[in-house]
């Protein structure tokens, strides 16, 4: 682990000082650089002072100001001020989240940035996301798997082995459940944590391509292949497998039934790993594995959100600005904002390396090896938001009333037919 | 030299400029101007601008399209298919109505606590309380209340037997929930209106009835409440107006969850225009504008009797 450490340390100053290099061969930075961040909460909010600050000492003549604000306010206000007080950074969402202000002319297009080799060869794996119209309109600078995470103590108490497709899935449930244990943890409040298990669920249902069409508008939600998704998902309802009252809980207060050992599984991101450690289970109790094939022959494709740096249309100081971005998702700083001491996730550019955590290390292998079908963002990410608001509005209501499926999907339909025209 | 001064002071008073010779007329109207047009502009024209907005499909970034009445065609749509809109609409129904109970428990808890016994002042500040904490902090403490797994309320049905309910969780229950939440502070504020009109009652008016052998509700009824009429009047506008606004405890409360069951007409409003996923402003505006058109009936009613009680006073 040390030498691991020192190891990481040493590639992480050299590579700072190739990048110093590099730097100092362009024109000095000079003038304001105004910083908005939505990475609110302790570690992540850490992590991004450091970057800047060590940007700073790269960079001592340009005045830099960062304002952080609050990760769910920072969803409604980014829109005032994008157009009133726009800064010269912001952070934001990949894919089809970054649309509105897009096509609202409001994001910088940064397809100059990844013209640059640098960029170009080391990012090639995010540029989908990145692309709208065949421009790129900022970088991401994280990303992270999403996947089951469940009790290894408890899988080991009942004999059980991870599932590799549908009925070991079900069968396994069915044994936690004759238990007495629930078989997966889950808070729909704020309805995301339901959309991610649709993706899911309707990814290795009818895969990838056939999501993407449907997140697109081009597929009637009324299909057969979408009712088959819900067929699939309602065995695990009917079975009792999701904890009661999940629509009253946020996707932090389903966390205890985990920890106490009342549900078993949590088809959740890396993110929620730390709180799971931090409430005291151990690498010994708490594993992952990659969500079960369903259909056999459809390619496996996985959740990754991926976040981001954008620079808006009417920034002051847009060199500085670009210069930020190319330093954010340079090699060595990608290492370092994502290693587990600081944000805990995966690196975007493919020349850092992915820090030594069971976890990372599988969910990567995992992203890179084992997703032939594809990488989505999320389901709120992918569909337009009114699209992703109303359907995940459905799930929810789905997972709690399942026999209301088809009035569920009518409503689906009429707003699949108002919103995409 | 004081003649000539005084002359001077009689020129101004008689001066021939327009201003001077109307003083007393406009001097009213200048004071009043700044109100006036803080009143014009911040709340006469964001009305007018509302009903513009409506008419027009627009994601408060790019260009807006005018759509003419398509926004309420939709909205008409949703009602007939007991949409979203037909749900918000039925629970601001349910809202006015429930939420008017705060008028005789505050007048049942402000005529219980009108008494001299010693101490009479702390029981009335700890009945006043739930007014004074803000409406966040009653919404976090009835969530908790109501916790399916955790809370006191499944605890204390437990005892004599019934089953956990999860209030905020079950569509049929869940408004009437966070009706009951915001019933606790709205109570102690009609007990606070009621407890001061309690004090202006008349006592030889009293007396006068219990000569007559007036007593228990004939009492209350006949010669009480009658006399209570200002503070009914006012009790009931904040009452109508908290329903109306009820859109902080269900923010806090559910986010107008599950699936959409326990929003209100101002919190879908919010939702389909301002939230994270809202980019819909012309659908806002065009909720906005039914909110609106029913506050208006009560409006014009409270003017209208208002009006009625001025000239009843002349």
């Amino acid at each position: 682990m040390r030498s691991i450490l020192k190891a990481s340390i040493a590639a992480f100053g050299l590579a700072a000082m190739t990048i110093g290099g590099t730097s100092a061969s362009g024109q000095a930075l000079s003038g304001d650089l105004k910083i908005f961040l939505d990475t609110s909460n302790p570690a992540p909010r850490a992590t991004m002072e450091a970057v800047i600050a060590r940007f700073q000492a790269e960079h001592p003549d340009l005045n830099i100001e960062t304002t952080v604000i609050d990760r769910e306010e920072y969803k409604t206000q980014i829109r005032n001020f994008l157009t009133a007080n726009p800064p010269d950074v912001a952070t934001w969402y990949a894919a089809n989240r970054m649309r509105p202000y897009v096509d609202a002319g409001l994001f910088e297009d940064v397809s100059d940035l990844w013209n640059e080799p640098e960029i170009a060869e080391n990012l090639a794996s995010t540029k989908g996301a990145m692309t709208i119209d065949g421009k790129q309109w900022g970088v991401p600078y994280t990303y992270y798997q999403w996947g089951v995470y469940y009790r290894k103590d408890i899988y080991e108490e009942l004999g059980l082995n991870e599932a590799a497709n549908w009925d070991e899935f079900k069968a396994n449930c069915e044994a936690i459940l004759a238990s007495g244990r629930k078989c997966f943890t889950i808070g729909t409040k704020f309805l995301w944590t339901a959309g991610g298990w649709f993706d899911y669920l309707n990814m290795r249902t009818n895969g990838f391509d056939f999501h993407m069409q449907l997140a697109g508008g081009e597929i009637s939600w009324e299909d057969d292949r979408v009712k088959q998704t819900f067929a699939n998902w309602r065995e695990l309802i009917d079975m009792g497998g999701f904890i009661d009252n999940h629509q009253t809980y946020s996707w932090q207060e389903a966390l205890p039934f985990m920890v106490n050992g009342d549900a078993v599984h949590y088809l959740m991101g890396n993110f929620s790993v730390a709180p799971l450690r931090d409430a005291g289970l151990t690498d010994d109790q708490l594993d992952f594995y990659q969500f079960p094939v369903i259909t056999p022959g459809v390619a496996l494709s996985e959740d990754a959100p991926t976040d981001t740096f954008h620079i808006p249309a009417n920034a002051a100081n847009k060199e500085a600005a670009r210069e930020f971005l190319r330093f954010v998702v340079s090699a060595a700083e990608q290492t370092e904002i994502n290693n587990g001491n600081n944000l805990g996730q995966l690196p975007v550019n493919a020349m850092s390396s992915v820090d030594d955590d069971k976890f990372l290390n599988e969910g990567f292998a995992m992203l890179s090896t084992n997703s032939p079908g594809g990488v989505a963002q999320f389901w709120d990410r992918d569909a337009p938001a009114e699209m992703a608001k109303v359907s995940m509005e459905g799930f929810q209501e789905f997972m709690a009333k399942p026999d209301n499926l088809d009035r569920i999907l009518a409503k689906l339909e009429r707003a699949r037919q108002r919103i995409y025209k | 030299m004081s003649e000539s001064s005084l002359q001077d002071v009689r020129a101004v008073n008689g001066g021939g400029s327009w201003f001077h010779r109307n003083q007393i007329a406009i001097t009213p109207w200048l004071f009043l101007a700044p109100g006036v047009l803080f009143f014009i502009f911040y709340v006469i024209s964001p009305i007018f601008q509302s009903f513009n907005v409506s008419l027009y499909e627009w994601d408060g970034l790019g260009e807006a399209e005018y759509i003419g009445l398509q926004n309420y065609q939709d909205l008409y749509w949703e009602f007939v298919d007991r949409d979203a809109f037909f749900v918000s609409l039925k629970n601001n129904v349910i809202w006015l109505f429930l939420y008017l109970l705060a008028i005789p428990a505050g007048l049942m808890i402000a005529l219980f606590l009108n008494q001299n016994v010693w101490g009479i002042r702390l029981y009335k500040s700890l009945f006043f309380f739930p007014f004074v904490i803000s409406q966040v902090v009653v919404g976090l403490v009835f969530t908790w209340f109501y916790d399916p797994t955790f809370g006191l309320l499944n605890t204390i049905i437990g005892w004599v037997g019934l089953g956990p309910i999860n209030v905020l969780g079950d569509e049929r229950f869940v408004t009437y929930g966070i009706i009951a939440a915001g019933l606790w502070p709205q109570t102690a504020y009609c007990m606070i209106l009621y407890l001061t009109g309690l004090n202006a009652v008349d006592p030889e008016q009293v007396e006068a009835g219990r000569l007559d052998g007036a007593r228990g509700w004939k009492m209350l009824w006949h010669v009480i409440i009658p006399q209570l009429k200002p503070a009914t009047f006012i009790a009931f506008v904040v009452t109508i107006i908290g329903a109306l606004r009820s859109f902080d405890l269900i923010s806090i409360m559910t986010q107008g969850g599950p699936f959409g069951s326990s929003r209100v007409l101002a919190f879908y409003m919010f939702e389909v225009a301002l939230s994270e996923y809202g980019f819909r402003m012309g659908y806002g505006a065009a909720i906005a504008v039914v909110l609106f058109l029913i506050m208006l009936c009560f409006i014009a009613y409270f003017l209208w009797s208002m009006w009625k009680e001025e000239r009843g006073a002349r």
